[in-house]
């Protein structure tokens, strides 16, 4: 089968599908693909095709199924289900089992969808690469050496081997626009307060958003429909209009003006993804986007002070993890001191130690003005930069990562060389604005190249709608990986 | 007022300086964060919900609630309220904190500033307010005796909080304790916590210093924690200035450290010094939007504030209610409402407070009812300190008719007559009474006609003996008086 998600809801829609064979085959497709990518921590079989079940029955009986019927979801193990365990890749929480679902998968349930499994990821979202995870890295399916990228490395292995399906990831710094680049899928980090954080473990709270991985960007654009909306239990979700965003991306490039900053091609960048990004750019100029440069002067600082924010916000939030409530508590331990201590040690990967360390450092008395509260000063220049930026300009075009999928175990031992990685996704977290990642094309080694959109806060809808109007003239979101679950359809190329 | 104590630096060359600090949990119907129940003394951890217990990925709420009371506090305490403030977090590790950091206020309190007046003896003085600022309650350790485990319940982590910093304005024990009764006070007439400090919803920590008199200098301090009543904090303060100055006399000096104050042996003890001060690292709550307070919403709160435990004091007395009555009556809040609902219908103030203040409060502290439930309705009192002032009962018995008045809605009336009470004013059939007495006692009445006084009394004990006590005691001296021209 292997339809799109567009395709599935449909004929679910029309009957021509049931929600139980559309359930099956997701996951017959994760079972193909995930012994050689390690890709999905957890498989619900049972769960899922009962709930599959349960909603063709409900079909039959002429209740409306909702929007997303029949359409299979995987969840990022951040992000709190009832079903299973959720781990966020860390050692510290392997036999969790969360009480309640988070907001997103309680709107995708609701909608129709059916959750299937729960993805690999860098531990507590700490990394690029999704070697941070606790239970062994995901493999890229372009290249199985290579990292699929991170934090939502999973997520980003299963969108690009599989087809139909929303896979849920977050991103704090870059996670899911990263991975997507690297793994030839489309992934949107949505406007921060688009959609709820109810349930997603905090890594940095101010700079944390759920968004998803997908085929292209209309299946993106109907995820967010549903995902997308003011939650009473998320303070910082905000209660605006939830716009069609799949017709919005059928409105073409016409008309739209795309800003192109020159400090987003920095020194290093990979000559392949320059040539990648900029052929797109002349793309989406022919379809009639007006293209001129900008500049975000302040982006060369977003990488420290992103270190330095999100540092201190992950040295807070991950403080409950300590072994007394829930969670890895050492076996030998004397006072409630050293539980707490042997715990955290015993519990947390090296990553998250280390940017906790940081945290608590640029917290504490003494250096929290130079560090802390310089780095916010920072930020709003970042994000005025943005302001400056869009009152020109409807969308800001640039490379989503400098390089392409690297080899596992390359970096890893380098965190400041992994930190860089993320320079050109960082922005968007500091600045709250929308931001996806689209593939347009491949490196000579056939490592899939990522270009980014930036938008307006809350104007994820333009960012999709250029999305879109790329995906139409050009089928590098087509392209079909040598680790799969499909077949690409007849005349395309793969 | 609250009982004198004595000043412990008397006779010294210092004056201490006094600041509390005060936690007061709100009386809101759900915690400050999410939707559980804000509720003393249910089953350990059933009052919780993913949020309170702090499980990962659950984010807090505001309760509009809490806002409310706090910033209604603030206006009775005369503090600025802030128009824009935020919630920190202040990050430590304890058991019984399951996040490991408490959601508070750090440098924007939602109140600044303010005061509160405080009658210490026959004065007035004002204390000054630096902050009030809400947080989150913690939950409770529960250390069981002779297991080697600890307990956790945390159907109190998030229950709103007030934390109220007064100024060091305070100078004696007595200050403190009359600030602190004040400051309560002021609590169960907003109606925004039932104060309660063996309950916890009520909560202490004093700081103590000492200072030459007349100094401006403020020194090095302790902070004693852990007091739980009123006599605690006093006993406790005396303690410490006692301490302090000993120090000094002996030529040391006081080392800046938290103490623990023991009620048993009346001492305090180092709970930690002061290079074991913790390194909060506050910084802005991520997960919540700054707030910001409606200029409406703040008038209209204004517009919801009781009249305050001093300004009710000084209109008590502007009724021509004696200072120790309308002292009593202000101290509890359902004594001086069933008072005012008296006043209303009855042109005898002081007597009503007699009553209120005696029979009334005797019976809700004998069977620890309030006012408004002892079974007798204001109006009732009023109609009984009415046939007092009729001459209808007297006042030896009228204490027998308002014990039978309780818990029924018989007139005062139907009362007096049922228990034989009635006083007899019958100017005729006292006249007669008077007359025979006179003739009874020749030789007290010469003795009044003499003009000794006691004869008068004399004569009076027979004319009640005659009329079972019930003769009315004005009329019948006015008649001897006439009869005999004493």
């Amino acid at each position: 089968m292997s339809r799109g998600l567009l395709e599935i809801r449909d004929a679910v829609r029309s009957g021509a599908l049931t929600v139980a064979d559309s359930i099956a085959d997701a996951i017959r497709q994760i079972r193909k693909v995930d012994p050689e990518l390690h890709a999905a921590s957890q498989v619900f079989e049972t769960e899922a095709l009962e709930r599959a079940s349960e909603i063709d029955r409900s079909i039959a009986a002429g209740k409306d199924p909702g929007p997303l019927a029949g359409v299979a979801f995987t969840v990022k193990e951040n992000i709190c289900t009832r079903i299973g365990l959720t781990t966020a890749g860390s050692r510290i929480l392997e036999s969790y089992r969360a009480p309640y679902d988070a907001t997103v998968v309680d709107r995708l349930e609701r909608a129709g969808a059916v959750c299937v499994a729960k993805t690999n990821m860098d531990e507590f979202g700490m990394g690029s690469s999704t070697e941070n995870s606790a239970f062994g890295p995901t493999r890229n399916p372009w290249k199985t050496t290579h990292v699929p990228g991170g934090s939502s490395g999973g997520a980003a292995a299963l969108a690009a081997a599989t087809r139909g399906m929303i896979h849920l990831g977050s991103d704090t710094g870059g996670s899911i626009r990263q991975p997507a680049s690297y793994c030839g899928v489309t992934g949107i980090k949505p406007s921060y307060g688009r959609v709820s954080r109810y349930g997603l473990l905090a890594f940095a709270s101010s700079l944390d958003q759920i968004g998803s991985l997908q085929g292209s960007a209309r299946e993106c654009a109907a995820a967010l429909s549903v995902l997308a909306g003011r939650d009473p239990m998320d303070s910082t979700s905000l209660d605006r209009e939830v716009p069609d965003y799949l017709a919005e991306t059928k409105l073409g490039a016409r008309g739209l003006r795309i800003g192109v900053p020159r400090e987003y091609f920095p020194e290093g960048i990979d000559p392949a993804v320059r040539q990648r990004v900029l052929e797109a750019i002349d793309v989406l100029r022919k379809l009639g986007a007006t293209v001129k440069d900008v500049s975000l002067p302040h982006t060369r600082y977003a990488n420290p002070t992103y270190v330095l924010i999100s540092g201190a916000e992950a040295s807070s939030n991950l403080a409950r993890y300590d072994g007394v409530h829930y969670g890895y508590r050492a076996e030998k331990h004397g006072s409630i001191v050293d539980l707490y201590a042997r715990s955290r040690v015993e519990g947390f990967g090296p990553e998250v130690k280390r940017r906790v360390m940081v945290g608590t450092f640029v917290l504490s008395a003494g250096y929290h003005e130079a560090f802390y509260n310089g780095a916010c000063r920072v930020r709003k220049l970042i994000r005025r930069d943005f302001e400056t930026v869009f009152q020109e300009v409807d969308a800001v075009v640039c490379p989503t990562s400098p390089v392409t999928a690297f080899p596992i175990g390359d970096k890893i031992d380098d965190p400041l060389k992994l930190y860089a990685v993320d320079v050109l996704t960082v922005p968007a977290n500091l600045a709250s604005v929308p931001g996806a990642s689209f593939p347009c094309g491949a490196t000579s080694e056939g490592l899939p190249v990522g270009i980014q959109i930036y938008g307006r806060p809350f104007e994820d809808g333009t960012v999709l709608r250029l999305g879109a109007a790329f995906q139409d003239a050009t089928e590098h979101h087509l392209a079909a990986p040598p680790v799969r679950a499909w077949e690409p359809a007849a005349g395309r190329k793969g | 007022m609250p009982p004198e104590r004595r000043d412990p630096t008397q006779g010294t060359p210092f004056e201490a300086v006094i600041g509390l600090e005060v936690h007061v949990q709100l009386k809101t119907r759900t915690k400050m964060f999410c939707g559980c129940e804000n509720r003393f003394g249910a089953e350990p951890n059933t009052l919780t919900c993913p949020v309170c217990l702090g499980q990962p990925g659950s984010l807090p709420a505001i309760n509009r609630a809490a806002i409310e009371h706090a910033v209604r506090v603030g206006l009775a305490c005369g503090c600025d309220i802030a128009r824009s403030t935020k919630f920190d977090r202040k990050n430590y590790y304890y058991p019984d904190l399951p996040k490991n950091y408490q959601i508070s206020q750090y440098d924007q309190p939602l109140c600044d500033g303010g005061g509160l007046d405080v009658a210490v003896g026959s004065e007035r003085k004002r204390i000054g307010l630096t902050r009030i600022h809400l947080e989150e309650d913690a939950g409770k350790n529960i250390h069981a005796e002779g297991l080697p485990e600890s307990w956790v319940d945390l159907n109190r982590a998030g229950v709103p909080l007030l934390e109220i910093v007064s100024r060091p304005d305070m100078r004696t024990p007595t200050e403190a304790g009359a600030y602190l009764r004040m400051l309560r006070l002021v609590m169960l007439y907003l109606d925004v916590s039932d104060c309660n400090m063996e309950e916890g919803s009520l909560r202490c920590d004093v700081n103590v210093s000492i200072r030459p008199r007349g100094s401006g200098v403020l020194e090095t301090r302790t902070e004693i924690k852990n007091l739980n009543s009123f006599t605690n904090i006093e006993n406790a303060i005396e303690h410490e200035i006692e301490r302090q100055i000993a120090l000094r006399a002996a030529g040391k000096e006081v080392v800046q450290e938290t103490l623990h104050f023991d009620p048993v042996r009346g001492e305090t003890r180092t709970l930690r010094g002061k290079e074991e001060a913790h390194d909060y690292r506050y910084f802005p709550e991520p997960d919540l939007a700054p707030l910001h307070i409606d200029e409406k919403w703040l008038e209209s709160l204004r517009g919801t504030l009781p009249e305050l435990p001093i300004a009710r004091y000084e209109r008590f007395q502007s009724l021509g209610i004696q200072p120790y009555h309308a002292d009593v009556l202000v101290r509890d809040k359902d004594l001086a409402d069933f008072f005012e609902e008296g006043v209303k219908i009855c042109s005898k103030p002081q007597e009503i407070a007699n009553w209120v203040v005696n029979a009334v409060k005797e019976e809700t502290n004998a069977r620890g009812v309030s006012a408004a439930r002892i079974g007798i309705s204001p109006a009732r009192l009023v109609s009984l300190v009415e046939a007092i002032e009729g001459g209808k009962v007297s006042k030896q018995k009228a204490r027998d008719v308002f014990r039978s008045m309780l818990g029924n809605e018989d007139a005062v009336d139907a009362v007096i007559a049922s228990l034989g009470l009635g006083q007899v004013s019958d100017d005729a059939f006292l006249r007669a009474a008077v007359a025979e007495v006179i003739a009874e006692n020749p030789a007290a009445a010469d003795d009044v006609r003499k003009g000794k006084k006691n004869s008068v009394n004399f004569l009076m004990g027979q004319v009640m003996r005659k009329t079972k006590g019930q003769a009315n005691p004005g009329m019948v001296t006015k008649l001897i008086q006439e009869q005999l021209g004493g």
